[in-house]
């Protein structure tokens, strides 16, 4: 059967190559575990998404009054929406471990740049994604983030006076947001999610031909260096996933709106602005970086920066390792930034007053310093410590991966890990 | 025929004819698939509005809806108006008057207002920065340093002429195109 397959459409054969035999570092951690949850995540949001709108109405008035109905009348309605809501906020913290852990491990190093870059572009998807879903539920903080965000592409009037205001009208669709605004937004949202699997085949499919990254950062060089993906690299994945869907759950079943905010609870008012507007916690460092620059359009460029300077790390680390773990210096400086981006999600859901504008400007300037400062210049002084040979010498030893050269038996690279 | 078929000058006109006629037209239809997100005739036909001021006393405010957007009207007292004609243009972060009636004149009280109308002060209630809608149009709402308007949202403080004194907002408080139908009677629109 999958023979008769094979010869008109070689999916059995691509699947089993790339997902059954394909070639795994045998020295994976956890941390590599969160790929297979993200396309979790990613599934979990369509499949809970596409329930939703069979229940949900976009109109200006009637979308508050629809999540309630789905909240309590729509059977089981109560969960798939609560999975849906918890699922953005478990999908960013997996993505952002996701990225550090290429940040820390080097993941983003030649031959994998076009593989980083598709990342960052994934990235910016879900955050389009995010922002216009939140807009759906029609509550004051939905109404006033679409508000202030969209407000921000008025900045452009002061490269051009009109353009700014024009394509902020353009964007509402009126003069103001409004349910033709909400309209437009439930469109885009359903699409995009589409548009991110898309770019996660594009994304696996680089990983595929570079081949995964490792802790040590070093290639595979012999057989004895890696394992096939099932059942190995399958079954520690399994295990993340089900750690990860024990968090998941107790969010969607004790804490379903804790991450939420309750002014989101009042129907959207254009008349009354809330007294803090605060962006989901996912979006708080990037807030935080808008508001430390005094000058509004200055603070658009900085947020959109912080995000585009990602794609550009490839070319600005010249380190001779990959893996930070070999870095003496410049592992001290990738947990000063992941600090940074922890303070500046702090500071970003605090009043723009006082000691926390001060702050939040230290941050993000050691932000924008650690990659075009510190990461050129210290990659290119810093001694790294020795790098073992090959993979399986950094798991079995020197002298036993001596006898576990090139050319020994499937079954020898199998053998349990000597630690 | 042959020798028409086999002429390459008349064989790259018509390449040329066709691409340009296929590519002008898959062009021109980019325009609707944009413009459709534009404001419609609907949204623009309700860009005008009357309203009654004659219950606003002197000292109160009203916030009306034009276009979507609330707009503060404030009967202001005389001390406001004085405050407001004694700034100086040479201290406003925003010397632009910002008036639809009056564009691109100096951000004077009265080139904000309306010449024999002074008391009214008549503004999009929209915070320039990014859109929040300031506090100050409720009497126990806080009116900010310079006892106009404060946005709570990030911190800008407005005058008793909505002019930016302080805070992140790059411009004044619009105000937007009106005219008195009456004394008591305005048009915004």
């Amino acid at each position: 059967m999958a023979k008769w397959w094979d010869e008109r459409l070689p999916l059995p054969r691509m699947m089993h190559d790339q997902f059954i035999d394909f070639p795994t570092p045998r020295n994976l951690n956890y941390l590599w575990t969160f790929g297979g949850i993200l396309t979790f995540c990613l599934v979990a949001q369509i499949v809970t998404g596409i329930v939703l709108a069979m229940h949900y109405q976009p109109s200006a008035a009637e979308a508050f009054n629809s999540l309630d109905h789905i909240r309590r009348d729509v059977n089981y309605g109560w969960l798939i929406q609560a999975m849906h809501a918890v699922g953005a906020s478990m999908f960013f913290i997996a993505v952002y471990i996701h990225i550090f852990r290429g940040l820390y491990y080097g993941s983003y190093r030649a031959p994998r740049e076009i593989l980083w870059i598709l990342g960052v572009f994934i990235f910016l998807a879900m955050m389009a994604t995010a922002f216009m879903g939140y807009a759906l539920p029609w509550g004051q903080m939905s109404f006033w983030g679409v508000t202030v965000i969209t407000n921000l592409f008025s900045s452009l009037d002061q490269v051009i006076p009109g353009l700014g205001t024009a394509i902020v009208q353009w964007l509402w669709g009126g003069y103001s947001v409004s349910g033709t605004t909400l309209n437009r937004f439930f469109s885009l949202h359903y699409l995009l999610p589409f548009v991110i699997f898309g770019l996660v085949i594009l994304h696996i499919w680089a990983l595929h031909v570079a081949g995964q990254n490792n802790p040590t950062g070093i290639e595979i060089k012999t057989k004895s260096d890696s394992l096939p993906m099932y059942p190995y690299a399958v079954a520690k994945d399994a295990v993340g996933l089900f750690a990860f869907v024990i968090l998941f759950a107790w969010f969607v079943l004790f804490l379903p709106d804790y991450l939420g905010h309750p002014d989101n609870f009042t129907e959207a008012n254009p008349l009354v602005t809330p007294p803090h507007i605060v962006p989901e916690w996912y979006f708080l460092p990037f807030y935080a970086i808008l508001r430390a620059i005094p000058d509004k359009l200055g603070g658009v460029i900085a947020m959109f920066a912080s995000i585009a300077i990602l794609a550009f790390i490839p070319w600005l680390d010249r380190s001779p390792v990959r893996s930070a773990k070999y870095r003496p210096i410049y592992k001290w400086f990738f947990w000063l930034f992941l600090i940074s981006c922890l303070a500046l999600g702090y500071l970003g859901s605090k009043p723009a007053e006082g000691v926390y504008v001060f702050w939040a400007r230290i941050f993000t300037l050691y932000y924008f310093a650690h990659f075009l400062i510190v990461m050129p210049i210290v990659s290119s002084i810093e001694t790294p410590t020795k790098t073992p040979r090959s993979i399986t010498e950094a798991v079995l030893g020197e002298d036993e991966a001596a006898g576990a050269g090139a050319g020994v038996p499937a079954g020898a690279a199998a053998a349990p890990e000597h630690r | 025929m042959t020798a028409d078929v086999e002429d390459p000058n008349r064989r790259d006109v018509l390449v040329v004819a066709a691409s340009a006629f296929a590519a002008v037209g898959t062009a021109s239809l980019i325009w609707p698939f944009v413009d459709q997100m534009n404001p419609d005739a609907g949204a623009q036909a309700l860009a005008s509005t009357e309203i009654d001021i004659s219950p606003v006393a002197e000292g109160q405010a009203i916030t009306v809806m034009w276009r979507g957007k609330p707009v503060f009207i404030r009967h202001r007292t005389a001390e406001e108006i004085e405050a407001a004609k004694k700034t100086p243009v040479s201290d406003l972060a925003d010397p632009i008057d910002r008036n639809d009636n009056n564009p691109g004149q100096p951000a004077t009280d009265e080139n904000r207002t309306i010449a024999g109308h002074e008391q009214w002060l008549v503004m999009v209630g929209i915070c320039t920065h990014l859109g929040c809608i300031p506090k100050g149009q409720a009497l126990s709402d806080s009116k900010g340093d310079y006892g106009g308007w404060f946005c709570p949202c990030h911190g800008s403080h407005y005058d008793t002429a909505g002019r930016i004194r302080k805070g992140p907002a790059p411009r004044n408080l619009q105000i937007p195109p009106y005219t008195f139908l009456s004394d008591t009677k305005i048009r915004i629109g």
